[in-house]
């Protein structure tokens, strides 16, 4: 068939955006984070960080593999999931643990429902989730050097008062890639930059999680307490990087931002709780409810409405 | 800039330097022309002419059938070959007349009539309809039943569109920059048709020679403004712009009456002019040929009925070997698989593509750009699924009628899908079934 040789559908042009740049955009917006993390946590970071990410393109190449999919392990989204898990780990805790957490995720999380855009709840945050319910003892041994096991912010829950310059600076103890919320902040605003993420979610979540905890946690607009609570736990890279996450997000504008909203509140009342990784439970809480919000949120089209009459300038 | 606009649109590169500086060049025709007897929306032409008989450029060779339709005239003098199908740029064989070239350019007497300032409405619009004149842009709809509304009282605004979005075409600019009288003098003859309307002559921000020319045009033309709008694809979609000038919203039923205004092509304006002032009808447009692959792409006025196959070699022949021809810009064009088809009213360009972007689609990963460039506020994905599950009624219910098909959605689909094909398909399908 000599018609088949031409595209025949419109547009016959292209934008530059693939799903693989974009995946490896992720990468490099993360990038940051993982340097600091292994620069201040040691080699056994970098380990960690490694196992994650090889055994998460592996379990997804071995599914499409086996299962006769087509192969879209090379589009990276995988090394994304694991980087991001590797991110929420303990340094301490055993690499053994980055594996089973990683074939969870892809496997089961992702694999299991349909692949890349078919999975109902963020790979990286389940696995991580898994381990936390498994191990929690050793998950939440962040004790590094001089410091102890508990976070800054643990102990901000127990009632201590501390300070929350290490927190967004990164010299604490905490989860690999966790710590440093200016490096994880440099990275998303390389990818607002490119359009790949948009504020909406971000800022609909900061917004809700700390007018919540203003409003309902008894301390006021106390703002360490307030930086402390949005620094630490996760939230900063939770709230950037996976409650962002396209798949486990709703697609509607509006959606959004009730999602960003929930997952904000939902945080907050958790921390309220004593619960240190709050926003894990809130973003997969959240996942859950998205078909609902985008079905609940469908736009009204163009020309739809009832004709705005604007008077001539 | 502040300029009031639509929210969405994507914007492709624009090309346009190959050809933005390139005069408007004259070509004479080397082959047979071949008039197909529908360039336009609505009813078949009727052909008035007989196999064997000597037309005069000018003349009328198939004459408008039924009230939404148009006639065809001859654009070179010449004995007629044949009447019978051709294939056509849509692809479909239709009808044509087919009139070998004397190469005379002999010239049927032009039309005598009134200055147009004394005629009555009524024959403004016949004379529009005898001139054979259509929607140059693209769409192809008789321009004398889009001028024939209602209440003419209600048309507030009269929009020249010189936005040509599409990323490469250039046609439409060299005509406001070399010939802005003409443009302002056609506008000022449609406008003779609506007592209150202003007429106003809608450019995007990159054409800023037009914008400077236009403006001197219009000087001492109180009816006429110049409006520049942001360069964005699809500004020129009829419906958009009407928002951009009137921040009004209409919906895919709705006629751009509805809203007060008559939305017009730069070359269907030229034409309107051509056919008072002249006393001539529609035989020639202006035509962007370029493309990467040319090796001088230029802007030609080309006669209509002359074949596409002609006009690589008018610009200079090949520099790259073409992977793919597309009838029109790249975003909206029409690929051709086969050049030789007639150059008909409503074709604006030739892209001559060095490149043919096929990408094997790969699975959605729900990142929501289509959504956020549509237009039309429609979810793109959800829809193109449903439009592959033959889902009418959910289709319906998401809006699926209203697509423009512009495009904007597969433009930035990162994994590649072709979403405005299929929710097209799906659209076209059901409008076929008389559904709306």
């Amino acid at each position: 068939m000599e018609e088949k040789k031409y595209g025949w559908t419109f547009p016959h042009v292209k934008g530059t955006m693939s799903t693989a740049n974009i995946m490896r955009m992720v990468l490099l917006a993360l990038l940051p984070a993982a340097v600091f993390g292994v620069v201040f946590f040691g080699l056994k970071a970098f380990w960690h960080i490694l196992i994650c990410v090889v055994t998460c393109m592996l379990t997804e190449f071995v599914f499409e593999a086996f299962t006769d999919r087509p192969l879209a392990v090379t589009d990276c989204s995988a090394a994304v999931t694991g980087l991001l898990l590797a991110f929420m780990m303990p340094v301490g805790a055993p690499l053994w643990m980055g594996i089973l957490g990683s074939v969870f995720a892809i496997a089961v999380i992702k694999m299991a429902f349909g692949g890349i855009g078919k999975n109902r709840l963020n790979p990286a945050l389940s696995g991580y989730c898994l381990l936390l319910l498994l191990f929690s003892d050793t998950m939440r041994d962040y004790s590094i050097r001089d410091m102890g096991s508990s976070t800054l912010l643990g102990r901000l829950l127990q009632g201590e008062t501390v300070d929350p310059l290490p927190m967004i600076l990164g010299n604490t103890n905490g989860g690999i890639g966790q710590t440093s919320t200016i490096a994880i902040v440099a990275g998303a605003i390389l990818l607002l930059s490119f359009g790949i993420i948009r504020l909406r979610i971000p800022l609909a979540g900061t917004f809700a999680f700390l007018l919540t905890l203003t409003v309902f946690g008894g301390r006021g607009f106390d703002q360490l307490w307030l930086t402390t609570q949005l620094c630490g736990g996760g939230f900063v890279l939770g709230i950037w990087f996976m409650a962002e996450d396209y798949t486990t997000s709703p697609v509607t504008r509006s959606g959004q931002l009730v999602y960003g909203v929930l997952i904000g509140i939902l945080a907050a009342a958790m921390r309220l709780k004593g619960i240190e990784e709050a926003i894990v439970y809130a973003i997969l809480l959240a996942n859950l409810t998205t078909p609902l919000i985008e079905k609940m949120t469908v736009p009204m089209a163009f020309g739809q409405r009832k004709m705005i009459k604007i008077s001539k300038d | 800039m502040g300029h009031m606009t639509f929210r969405g649109g994507v914007f492709p590169h624009r090309r346009k330097r190959f050809t933005r500086d390139g005069e408007l060049e004259e070509y004479l025709p080397k082959g047979d022309l071949v008039y197909p007897l529908l360039q336009h929306i609505g009813g078949m032409a009727v052909p008035v002419t007989e196999v064997g008989e000597r037309v005069l450029e000018g003349q009328m060779i198939a004459k408008a059938s039924g009230d939404i339709s148009a006639p065809v005239h001859a654009s070179v003098s010449g004995i007629v070959r044949a009447i019978e199908p051709r294939k056509t740029v849509s692809g479909k064989q239709i009808p044509c007349i087919v009139v070998e070239n004397d190469g005379e350019y002999e010239q049927y007497p032009a039309t005598e009539m009134k200055p147009w300032k004394e005629q009555e409405p009524g024959e403004k619009i016949r004379r529009i309809r005898d001139a054979g004149i259509v929607g140059m842009g693209g769409a192809g709809f008789p321009t004398h039943v889009k001028l024939s509304v209602r209440n003419p009282k209600k048309i507030r605004y009269v929009i020249v569109n010189g936005t040509e979005c599409e990323p490469y075409m250039t046609s439409d600019y060299r005509r406001m920059v070399e010939e802005p009288e003409h443009l302002a003098e056609g506008l000022e003859i449609v406008l003779s048709l609506f007592e209150r309307a202003v007429g106003i002559i809608a450019l995007e921000d990159n054409k800023r020679d037009a914008v400077t020319a236009l403006q001197l045009a219009v000087l001492h033309e109180p009816r006429i403004e110049v409006r520049v709008f942001e360069t964005k694809y699809p500004q020129g979609s009829e419906r958009m712009l009407i928002y951009s000038v009137t921040g009004k919203e209409i919906d895919s039923t709705q006629l751009p009456e509805e809203a007060g205004c008559i939305v017009l092509n730069v070359e269907t304006v030229c034409a309107v002019r051509q056919a008072f002032l002249e006393g001539r009808p529609v035989t020639r447009r202006a035509i962007t040929v370029t493309g990467k692959a040319l090796k001088s792409p230029k802007n030609l006025l080309v006669r209509l009925g002359t074949s596409f196959a002609e006009l690589p070699e008018a610009a200079g022949g090949f520099a790259r070997e073409p992977k793919k021809f597309v009838c029109g810009g790249p975003m909206r064009g029409v690929a051709l698989p086969d050049l030789d088809v007639p150059v008909i009213k409503t074709s604006a360009g030739l892209l001559c593509m060095s490149r043919d972007y096929l990408f094997k689609p790969t699975a959605c990963i729900r990142c929501g750009a289509c959504m956020e460039v549509c237009p039309i506020r429609l979810l793109p994905v959800r829809l193109a699924e449903l439009a592959a599950a033959d889902k009418e009624e959910e289709f319906r219910r998401l809006h699926g009628m209203e697509c423009l098909g512009c495009g904007s959605c597969s433009y930035v689909c990162p994994a590649r899908r072709a979403l405005a094909p299929t929710i097209q398909g799906m659209r076209k399908k059901l409008l076929a079934q008389g559904k709306r």
